[in-house]
């Protein structure tokens, strides 16, 4: 590609406990994070649009119930509960467009 | 009609098809520094070297007014000529014919071509500029499309085929670059996506713009697309020309020898690689100490940069390289270098071009980034590759050869055919630093002072380990060489592996990881 100045290298990467010398792209680090998955809140899987929603606030929900539909790709998708527990909280209402990974639903789940 | 007459009419007729989609469409073109399809052509081959052929063809759409419409070559150009005086086919999409959208009689103009170009053996380019399927003619432009992928894959390994993206190349187009070998693209100009932005916006709801969804820096840099980055369509096809010097014609050929030249004095290959192993050096620069002329033709020069790849001149004959690049993510394989690596390898072995591989690397990126994107799957390719390649194999070990990252960077095991390695060469299981940690744990951990007994056994494994010679005393590197000697040893080995024989299991074919 085009032959801007070159970065020089001067981060350190960390290869089994060693330290090298060497250009890390930006956003590097950001991307090796890791985010330990919350089943208590449910998100879309798809941006869309909520054409149903099947549950109450306050509601108890088996594993597996319908708690709502999400039309995207012309295709009317099931929202279903990924646990058993009660519907704490519900942040959409019907008709309206969602993003992707948008907070749909929040559980309280039966303490472990 | 006397014949003088009828001549007449021929060129009348030309002249007609030769005005494309008209004087305002071509202004249109020109206006966005594009040229026309022919001029295209006319720029790339060698000096009135072009025949065009199918030009008088017409769509026989019938619905939605189509019958009404003449569109001249129905927006693609075909044809044959020469580049470096060696046979070509080549096919254009003109733009300024109805969006030089692909409609069935379009789509049989490049079969035809195509078709050409396997019976003749000579490689095939691919200039793509076109709004996408003609939706008038419906499911006949999806067939279309489906027969031009069936000929890119039975193609694919026996004649070279070039992708030239100058334009937009949108939707299921987008698959007939991604099947050739190599795929060029221009700042500006060149789009490619499945799904455009008038889509992103209407489903997701997410403002982006052509440019940054599927431009040329786009595909040059993060997805791994494109293998060519140029500023202007002149660049693009000097880069078409350079990288067809290097290739050969077909896959039952070998690269076009020329005279030999020594590398420029300027690259001390002493002077470049540190010795210090945590210390960057471009790579590039041990590369070029080795080739003739230290001309080295890098492919993919801005996507996975910790892995390099590309083509220079051994003796006048065309090797491939590959090599880890320290100063990039100190030069790891990871999901995307892997794959760089992987598809050049395989390119490398299908059209008979030696492999140099030039090994520096820590090993394989650590992180749950990697591990969750399937470095495995990914990694297991490169294994594939090396493995699976006939070709004449040379490695040379600069420095660290660590772990897996030793065994898939062309190791003997892999069958290289010659190893070579520097003295400043360290191949081990891992690292001084992490060997230590574990194998002496419990040392450095009742020690009264844990900091000074982890230093000295770091140092005790690093006198130890950190070097050729254990490898060396198992065979599994041939010769321990001064940098200085790696020329002179890969060109004895290139010309000794010239009639190289292996022979592999009888199979239809394999089941690579991707």
């Amino acid at each position: 590609m085009e032959t801007k100045k070159e970065k020089k290298p001067k981060e350190l990467l960390n290869i089994d406990g060693t330290e090298y010398k060497t250009i890390v792209p930006e956003g590097f680090e950001e991307l090796r994070k890791y985010h330990m998955p919350e089943p208590e809140k449910i998100l879309s899987f798809i941006a869309g649009t909520i054409q149903k929603v099947n549950v109450k606030e306050g509601q108890k929900v088996k594993k597996g119930d319908k708690l709502m539909i999400l039309e995207a790709m012309k295709m009317k998708n099931r929202v279903l509960a990924p646990l058993a527990g009660k519907v704490n909280e519900i942040y959409v209402k019907e008709g309206e467009n969602v993003k992707k990974d948008q907070l749909l639903i929040k559980l309280e789940l039966p303490k472990a | 009609m006397g014949l003088k007459r009828k001549i007449q009419e021929l060129q009348k007729r030309r002249e007609e098809v030769l005005q494309g989609g008209g004087e305002k469409a071509v202004l249109k073109q020109v206006s966005m520094g594009k040229l026309t399809a022919r001029e295209r052509i006319v720029a790339l081959l060698d000096k009135g070297s072009f025949n065009e052929y199918d030009m008088f063809v017409e769509h026989e759409a019938r619905d939605f007014d189509m019958d009404k419409k003449t569109l001249y070559g129905d927006g693609v150009i075909v044809g044959t000529g020469t580049i470096h005086g060696r046979p070509v086919a080549v096919f254009a999409q003109d733009f300024t014919v109805a969006g030089g959208s692909l409609g069935l009689m379009h789509s049989r103009k490049i079969t035809k071509i195509m078709d050409h170009a396997m019976k003749m053996r000579m490689p095939l380019i691919g200039i793509n500029d076109s709004g996408g399927a003609r939706i008038q003619e419906g499911v006949n432009s999806l067939a279309g499309y489906g027969e031009i992928f069936y000929r890119n894959t039975l193609s694919s390994g026996v004649i070279p085929q070039i992708s030239v993206i100058l334009g937009p190349c949108a939707g299921g187009a987008v698959y007939s670059p991604a099947l050739t070998d190599f795929v060029f693209v221009v700042d500006n100009i060149s789009k490619m996506f499945i799904t455009g932005p008038s889509v992103i916006k209407t489903v997701l709801g997410e403002d982006i713009s052509m440019e940054d969804l599927g431009g040329a820096r786009i595909h040059s840099t993060i997805t791994g697309n494109a293998h060519f980055f140029a500023k202007n369509e002149k660049e693009c096809f000097g880069q078409i020309q350079k990288l067809l010097s290097f290739i050969p014609w077909n896959n039952e050929e070998k690269s076009q020898k020329i005279a030999s030249k020594p590398p420029r004095r300027d690259y001390k290959i002493e002077d470049i690689v540190p010795a210090d192993p945590k210390l960057p050096y471009d790579v590039r620069d041990v590369i070029k100490a080795v080739v003739d002329d230290s001309d080295f033709f890098e492919i993919m020069e801005g996507w996975a940069r910790n892995l390099v790849i590309g083509f220079g001149r051994m003796g006048g004959r065309t090797v491939g390289f590959v090599a880890n690049q320290p100063i990039y993510l100190a030069g790891v394989l990871d999901v995307d270098s892997s794959d760089k690596a992987a598809r050049f390898i395989r390119y490398c072995d299908a059209f008979n071009i030696p492999i140099v591989t030039l090994v520096d690397l820590p090993g394989y990126l650590p992180g749950v980034d990697q591990e969750h994107a399937g470095v495995i799957r990914h990694g297991a390719k490169v294994l594939y590759a090396y493995s699976e390649a006939t070709v004449p194999k040379m490695t040379v070990i600069i420095r660290k050869a660590y772990g897996g990252g030793y065994i898939a960077m062309s190791s003997r095991h892999l069958r290289a055919d010659f190893v070579f390695a520097w003295p400043s060469a360290e191949i081990a299981v891992m690292g001084p630093e992490g060997a230590a940690n574990i194998i002496f744990r419990k040392e450095i951990n009742e020690a009264k002072d844990p900091e000074k007994m982890r230093k000295q056994k770091v140092k005790e494994y690093k006198d130890k380990f950190a070097n050729p010679y254990v490898a060396a005393a198992k065979g599994y590197v041939d010769s321990v060489i001064e940098p200085a000697e790696t020329r002179k040893l890969l060109l004895h080995a290139i010309e000794v592996s010239e009639h190289k024989v292996i022979s592999v299991p009888k199979k239809k074919h394999g089941v690579p990881p991707f």
